[in-house]
């Protein structure tokens, strides 16, 4: 018989301890390299604990995201915490199980098959045996390696997992207890803010310290390190008044600021870029099929977190200790080891939450930030919180975008040929991809730029995430311009270039509906096989009383939108109705989504409800702007010049599961980024009776078409 | 050393500052420990610092110490506790109403203040009240059904 194929997370995280232990009598404690980020994972990885473990949830202590105890999984990112950590962790609880189970036959002297468990205790033919796993955890060795030896459950007989239980981290937010690493006050802690080097290669000019002290109007410090600058002090106050004033009292020489119009998506065409090419080969003889071409854009966007980034780091004794609230504890660690230049044995980093990143935005920096600081002042705990601004101008922004689709259509009007071409910067500079951090541009010998590379496809890509539409289309090819000189820091964000990709895909696909005058939805269906897809979009259509033959033009529009995320994870289909004036106004959205085995179904439905919302402000009402007569090029700089969406903006949502049980658990946080934008799209397309193809859609862009027609 | 006293969740406090422009945040978090408050823009633009000031909402971010002399604050804390919660954030638990749940505090703070003005306000007024907030995660939906939710507690409808 071969070996069970393990998880490829349990392999590189192979002894069992690091993921459960039995530390005292009625406590489990399992650990994963999981973070919590306002989805609601610790929730999650607590019921597939309590699962496969036999135990009651109360009694399992969740450990995350630390570099001294729990399992290396890299990031939490790209919506693969259930599906990947998640069956690691089952896999790791299976295994414990069934050493327990052995230890406690071989006590007994019975057969493993007639044992059960139930909250821990070990039964015998249905009765207790005075065994639970904690009378029997001395005997038990934990510190050995996952086999996959122990039986995964099968969903029939889950019954934590599957359930709506209440999120765990919630109470003590909505009791406003101190659990974000904002509210940790350390004895003898500074707080800091850095004078940020506007952009790399800037030099710090002068420093009129003694006018910054006086701003302060209490004690404060400058610390100094290369064209690294930060002011600290014990009153908060006065290191923000100081900070204020270090606009006008350090100057900077060898800044470059970005224009306004490189802030438009169409600055990319024509510029330096590494050529890729995916897919069919390049079809030669398109004679006598019907062509059609469309361009998208997309401009940049921020996270926006709705804190700002904060780091926490101690140096003592030859160690640093940092606490931070980004992604990847073990990759922020590799990028601060050669940052600080300490070996990895004198680097610990803890994660303890902020408010919610969506992708990379300034965490990992701000860490940095404050262990910078630190490594200048040993034995003093320093708190970086960023400012506002900061956050705005300095977080890595995600790319704008072109994507033009190419299609070749038979006499049906039905694509046979499909070409996405795609311009974008990378997205991904995250710490473990390479990219730096961004204070180390401002020390002595700052590192090199990373060279020019983007989420590799075998990990769903980054700007060709998505860029093959699921349809039956006999050749697809993905052209990809990734442009390597982008004009500020781009990184990832939420589904990374899977928004601007189905945009882009589903317009185009509504548009060829229209010339084949057929329904989108059934035009849709004819060309799709995969089942799930079918059904999702079967579903939503029935969800939304969808109508063939609902007039467009009015106002008031329809538009739906379908995609399977990355091509391999959940489904979504989305239907939009609005109306159009001068501005959109989002009235409802129905969604269907098939992810598979769904571990906690309303957590899901929060995910795919928040990642609805913000793709339709991302839609309506995003875009960075640059501007280079300000000191940081950057002209979005906090939520009045940076607007989202508000709450008499938010459309209804009606959302449901396809809860496919015997299929694998998918991750949902991003799945409806891009169904959500298209089903805007083509839905303001229905509304006016012209189409906009170029996001955010603005009322400029709105009065541009209208006074077109 | 200007001395500055007002009243935080019913409790007299007495703050002694170096610097007379210290918000009202900061005199919150950094000298009376209360942490519920949240540091979100410094802008007085988000709602995250919201508290309420003789009763009515107001963010704290920006707001001199100074200005609160004499009158009555009332922080997230001064709500509800675990055992004892205030109905909405019971309803805000019943709702799962939140994801990251950093801008909580500032909006159920300024729920309070609205459904203490108005104890049976429409959706649409819900929304406008707490327009004056931001959420990122997208979590509106849950948030406006808490309000109403225990707007309805608070006035004995059970539903």
């Amino acid at each position: 018989m071969n070996a069970p194929t393990l998880p490829p997370l349990l392999v590189e995280n192979s002894v069992l301890e690091r993921w459960v232990s039995f530390p005292a009598p009625g406590k489990v404690l399992v650990r994963t390299g999981r973070v919590e980020i306002g989805q609601g994972v610790l929730t999650a990885m607590r019921q597939i604990a309590a699962d496969e473990l036999d135990v009651a949830m109360e009694r399992i202590v969740l450990q995350s995201g630390d570099t001294l105890v729990a399992p290396n999984e890299g990031y939490t990112a790209g919506s693969q915490s259930i599906q990947f950590g998640g069956v690691a962790m089952r896999q790791a609880c299976a295994d414990v199980r069934a050493l327990f189970v052995a230890q406690a036959a071989k006590v007994l002297g019975c057969a493993e098959s007639e044992l059960t468990i139930r909250d821990g205790g070990i039964l015998r033919n249905g009765a207790g045996t005075g065994h639970d796993y904690w009378t029997l955890a001395g005997a038990v060795d934990l510190s050995v390696k996952a086999t996959g030896a122990g039986q995964r459950k099968p969903v029939s007989a889950m019954s934590v997992i599957g359930d709506s239980v209440a999120r765990s981290d919630l109470p003590a937010k909505v009791f406003g207890e101190p659990i974000f690493l904002h509210d940790v006050v350390m004895p003898g802690m500074v707080h800091a803010r850095v004078v940020r080097q506007p952009n790399r290669g800037a030099t710090i000019g002068d420093i009129d310290e003694a006018a910054i002290k006086r701003a302060a109007k209490g004690k404060i410090e400058l610390v100094r390190h290369g064209n690294f600058l930060a002011i600290l002090g014990d009153d908060e106050t006065a290191v923000d008044l100081a900070i204020a004033s270090a606009a006008k009292h350090v100057t900077w020489t060898n800044v470059e600021t970005p224009t306004a119009l490189q802030a438009e998506a169409s600055w990319l065409r024509q510029r330096p870029a590494v050529e890729r090419t995916f897919g069919a080969p390049e079809t030669t003889d398109g004679q006598g099929r019907q062509r059609f071409e469309a361009t998208y854009s997309r401009g940049y966007l921020a996270h926006a977190s709705i804190s700002p980034s904060i780091g926490m780091a101690v140096f003592k004794d030859g160690v640093i200790t940092v606490w931070t609230h980004c992604q990847g504890v073990y990759p922020l660690r590799a990028a601060l080891v050669k940052t600080l230049g300490l070996d990895v044995s004198k680097v610990i980093v803890h994660h303890v939450q902020g408010s919610g990143c969506y992708g990379h935005n300034g965490a990992d920096d701000a860490a940095a930030d404050a262990s910078i600081v630190a490594l200048q002042k040993p034995g003093v705990p320093v708190r970086v919180r960023w400012r506002r601004e900061e956050e705005f101008i300095y977080e890595p922004k995600t790319p704008a975008m072109i994507v033009k689709v190419h299609a070749l259509l038979d006499d049906d009007g039905k694509p046979v040929d499909w070409t996405q071409e795609i311009w974008s910067p990378t997205h991904n500079q995250r710490p473990g991809a390479g990219g730096n951090l961004l204070g180390a541009l401002a020390l002595p010998n700052p590192p090199p730029e990373p060279p020019p590379n983007d989420v590799p496809e075998l990990n769903g890509g980054g700007a060709t995430r998505n860029g093959e539409p699921l349809y039956a289309i006999a050749a697809k090819r993905i052209l990809h311009h990734l442009i390597i000189e982008p004009p500020v820091r781009t990184s990832a964000l939420r589904g990374l270039g899977a928004m601007p990709n189905v945009f882009a895909a589903e317009c185009c696909i509504d548009e060829l509906a229209e010339r084949a005058g057929k329904d989108p939805v059934e035009y849709r269906l004819s060309i799709l096989t995969d089942k799930r897809a079918r059904a999702v979009i079967e579903k939503v259509a029935a969800m939304a009383k969808w109508n063939p033959n609902e007039p467009g033009g009015s106002g008031r529009g329809r538009g739906i939108a379908f995609a399977r995320y990355k091509n391999r994870a959940a489904y979504a289909a989305c239907v939009v109705e609005l109306d159009v004036d001068e501005e959109i106004r989002l009235r409802h959205v129905w969604c269907a989504t098939d992810a598979g085995l769904v571990v906690n179904p309303d957590g899901a439905i929060n995910q795919i409800e928040g990642g609805i919302i913000q793709s339709a402000s991302w839609v309506l009402k995003e875009q960075v702007r640059f501007d280079n007569s300000a000191v940081s090029g950057i002209a979005s700089f906090d939520w009045e010049t940076y607007p989202v969406l508000k709450f008499s903006e938010v459309p209804e949502i009606d959302i449901e599961l396809i809860n496919t049980k015997d299929e694998v658990p998918l991750g949902v946080g991003e799945v409806t980024a891009g169904p959500t934008a298209a089903a805007i799209g083509n839905a303001v397309s229905h509304a006016l009776g012209s189409r906009i193809r170029d996001l955010p859609l603005t009322r400029e862009r709105i009065m541009a078409t209208l006074l077109k027609e | 050393m200007p001395d500055f006293q007002f009243t935080v969740n019913g409790k007299p406090v007495s703050v002694t500052l170096d610097n007379d422009e210290t918000p009202l945040l900061n005199v919150l978090r950094n000298n009376l420990g209360l942490m519920g408050t949240r540091f979100g823009c410094g802008l007085e633009q988000c709602g995250c610092c919201t508290v309420l000031i003789d009763g009515k909402p107001e963010k704290c971010c920006a707001k001199p110490v100074y200005a609160v002399a004499g009158k009555t604050v009332v922080t997230i804390e001064g709500l509800g506790t675990p055992a004892k919660p205030h109905p909405l954030q019971q309803a805000f638990l019943d709702e799962q109403a939140g994801q990251c749940g950093y801008c909580l505090s500032g909006i159920i703070v300024t729920a309070k203040a609205l459904l203490d003005d108005n104890p049976k306000p429409t959706r649409a007024e819900i929304a406008q009240a707490l327009d004056s907030n931001i959420c990122r995660c997208g979590s509106h939906n849950r948030i406006l059904r808490a309000v109403e939710k225990a707007a309805a507690v608070m006035r004995g409808v059970h539903s």
